[in-house]
C-alpha cells in the first residue's frame, strides 16, 4: 500500500501538483489519468523519489519514504519495478542482459540461474527468440514488453507504469493492460499506472485518480467514472465521439 | 553566479561518483568495456596525429636552422623536447577532449533523456557511480599509455621525415634525440596527462548527466563539454607548467 498526503510541487514558481492525497492498494491496478501536462509523470516520479516534492509525504507501507536515508531509499527501491514512458531499456545491452541486469546487480546467482529467470520473465510477457537482440531491433510494443519483464524479474512489491501502452495499436495495448493486471493479481503487487487511454480505464481501472492542472478532481472505480456528474471528468472521458455515443446509450 | 553553481554541482557529482561500486564483478566488466571504448579506440588517431606532427616539427626545425654554428643535432633534440613537453600531454589531451569528451557527454546525455538514468536510480543503483567511475578509472589508467605512444610515434615521425625528405640525416637525428635525456620531463608529462585525463572524463560526464531538453540538449551539452574541457586543459596547462617546472 502506498499513501500520499498533500503532495505539492512547483517548478520555477509554477505549481504542477497542488495537494494530492490518495491511497494505492495492494493487488489492485490504480490508474492516474488526466490530460497531457496534468502532472501524471511528475506525480509518479515523486512517488518513486526521483523528484522531491516541495511538501507532503509518500509512505510505502509504514515507511515514510522521505524520512529514509540514502541506504533505506536504495533498499526500498529494490522492491520497486518501473516501466518508463519510453521503455528506457539500456541500449548498450542485449534484451537478455537488460532483464538480467537487476538480478546481476543485487544477487549472487550464477549465469544459468539468471538466464533461467530472465527467460521466465520473457515468457510471462509472451516474448521468445529475442534474447540476443538489442533494444533498437525490437518494435515499440516488444520494447514495452521487455520493459515489463525487466520490471517484474525481481518480483517487486510495487509496480509503476508510465503510459505503458502509448504508441501501441489497440490490440497490443489491451494485451499489455491485461498482462499488467494479471501480474498484479498473481503476485499481489501495488500497481500504479499513468494513462490517458480510456480503453485502459475500462479494462483495468480498479481505482482511478483524475488529475487536472495538478489537482485531484475525482477518484473512484471504472464502474463509477462513467456515471459521474463531475464536469471535468465528463469532459475528459467523453472527449471522443465514440465515448459520447456510449454515454448517450447509457441515459 | 551560474558558474559557481555549476562548479558546486560538479564537486557534488564527484562526491557521488567516488563511492563503493554496488558489485565489483559488474564494475570490472564495465571498466573493461570503457577501456576499449575510451582508450583502445583512440590508439589509431593518437598514433596518426603524433607521427605527422613529429615529422612537421622536425622539418620546420631543419628549415629554420640556417645558422651553420648551430649543429643539426638540434633537430632531433627539439623534436623530442616538444613532443615530450607539450605535444604529447597537452595537444593530444585537447584532441581527446574532442573525441572522447563528446562521446562521454552524448552517451550519458542520451541515457538521461531516454530515462535510462532514471531506470538505474529506480533500481536502487547509484547511477553516477555506475556510469562515471569506470570512465574515470579507464582514462586514468590508459591515457598515460596513450601519451607515451604519442611521444614515441612523434619522435619516430621526425626520423621518418629525415629519411623521406633528406633535409637532415638520420644519424644526426638519432644522436639528437639521445642528447640530454631527462626522465623528470617524462614524469612531468605523465603527471600532466593524468590530470587532463581526469578532466576529460569528468567534465563531459557532468554536462551529459545534467542535460536538459531532448536530443537538441544532448547536442548542446556535447559541444559545451568539449569547449569547457579544452578551456580547462589549456588553463591548467599554464598553471601546472609553472608549478611543476617553474
Ligand atoms: N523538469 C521540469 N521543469 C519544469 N517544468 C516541468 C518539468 N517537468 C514537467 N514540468 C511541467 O509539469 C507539468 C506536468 O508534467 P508531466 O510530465 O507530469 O505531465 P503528464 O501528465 O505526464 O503529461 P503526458 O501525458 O504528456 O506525459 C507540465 O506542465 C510540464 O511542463
Ligand atoms: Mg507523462
Amino acid at each position: 500500500m502506498i499513501i500520499t498526503k498533500d503532495i505539492y510541487k512547483s517548478f520555477d514558481n509554477t505549481p504542477v501538483l497542488k495537494g494530492i492525497s490518495t491511497i494505492f492498494e495492494e493487488g489492485k491496478t490504480s490508474l492516474i489519468i488526466g490530460q497531457s501536462g496534468s502532472g501524471k509523470t511528475i506525480m509518479m516520479k515523486i512517488l518513486l523519489g526521483l523528484i522531491k516534492q516541495d511538501s507532503g509525504t509518500v509512505s510505502f507501507g509504514d515507511k515514510i519514504s522521505s524520512d529514509l536515508d540514502r541506504k533505506g531509499q536504495m533498499q526500498l527501491r529494490k522492491e520497486i519495478g518501473m516501466v518508463f514512458q519510453g521503455s528506457a531499456l539500456f541500449d548498450s545491452m542485449t534484451i537478455e542482459e537488460n532483464i538480467m541486469f537487476p538480478i546481476r546487480m543485487f544477487s549472487d546467482e550464477s549465469n544459468e540461474q539468471m538466464r533461467h529467470r530472465a527467460n521466465l520473465a520473457l515468457k510471462r510477457v509472451n516474448l521468445t527468440d529475442v534474447n540476443s537482440k538489442v533494444p533498437s531491433e525490437l518494435s515499440g510494443g516488444m520494447q514495452k514488453r521487455v520493459a515489463i519483464a525487466r520490471a517484474i524479474v525481481m518480483e517487486p512489491k510495487y509496480l509503476f507504469c508510465d503510459e505503458p501502452n502509448s504508441g501501441l495499436d489497440p490490440k497490443t495495448a489491451v494485451v499489455i493492460d491485461n498482462l499488467i493486471q494479471e501480474i498484479t493479481k498473481e503476485y499481489s503487487i501495488t500497481t500504479v499506472i499513468n494513462t490517458h487511454d480510456m480503453n485502459s480505464v475500462m479494462e483495468i481501472g480498479e481505482k482511478i485518480i483524475f488529475l487536472k492542472q495538478g489537482i485531484k478532481q475525482w477518484e473512484g472505480s471504472n464502474q463509477e467514472i462513467f456515471k459521474t456528474e463531475n464536469q471535468s471528468v465528463v469532459d475528459f472521458v467523453y472527449s471522443s465521439n465514440l465515448f459520447k455515443k456510449i454515454r448517450a446509450s447509457f441515459f | 553566479m551560474k558558474y559557481l553553481t555549476n562548479i558546486g554541482l560538479y564537486f557534488m557529482m564527484l562526491k557521488k561518483v567516488f563511492t563503493k561500486p554496488e558489485k565489483w564483478k559488474v564494475f570490472k566488466t564495465v571498466l573493461i568495456k570503457e577501456i576499449e571504448d575510451l582508450g583502445v579506440k583512440s590508439i589509431g588517431i593518437v598514433a596518426f596525429i603524433s607521427l605527422f606532427m613529429g615529422g612537421v616539427v622536425a622539418i620546420q626545425t631543419s628549415l629554420n636552422l640556417n645558422n651553420p654554428l648551430i649543429t643539426s643535432y638540434l633537430i632531433g633534440f627539439a623534436t623530442k623536447r616538444s613532443m615530450i613537453l607539450e605535444f604529447a600531454p597537452t595537444f593530444i589531451s585537447v584532441i581527446l577532449a574532442g573525441k572522447v569528451g563528446s562521446y562521454i557527454a552524448s552517451s550519458i546525455g542520451t541515457m538521461r533523456i531516454t530515462e535510462q538514468i532514471d531506470a538505474l536510480e529506480v533500481m536502487g543503483i547509484n547511477s553516477l557511480n555506475y556510469l562515471v567511475l569506470p570512465k574515470i578509472i579507464a582514462v586514468l589508467f590508459f591515457y598515460p599509455l596513450l601519451v607515451m605512444l604519442a611521444m614515441t610515434s612523434g619522435v619516430f615521425g621526425g626520423w621518418l621525415a629525415a629519411v623521406l625528405t633528406g633535409l637532415f640525416s638520420s644519424e644526426q637525428y638519432i644522436t639528437g634525440i639521445q642528447l640530454d635525456f631527462d626522465i623528470t620531463l617524462i614524469r612531468y608529462a605523465i603527471i600532466k596527462a593524468t590530470i587532463f585525463a581526469f578532466i576529460i572524463a569528468t567534465v563531459p560526464a557532468y554536462h551529459g548527466y545534467h542535460v536538459k531538453g531532448g536530443s537538441l540538449g544532448v547536442g548542446r551539452a556535447s559541444t559545451q563539454s568539449v569547449v569547457w574541457t579544452m578551456v580547462i586543459i589549456i588553463l591548467l596547462n599554464y598553471f601546472l607548467t609553472q608549478i611543476i617546472l617553474g
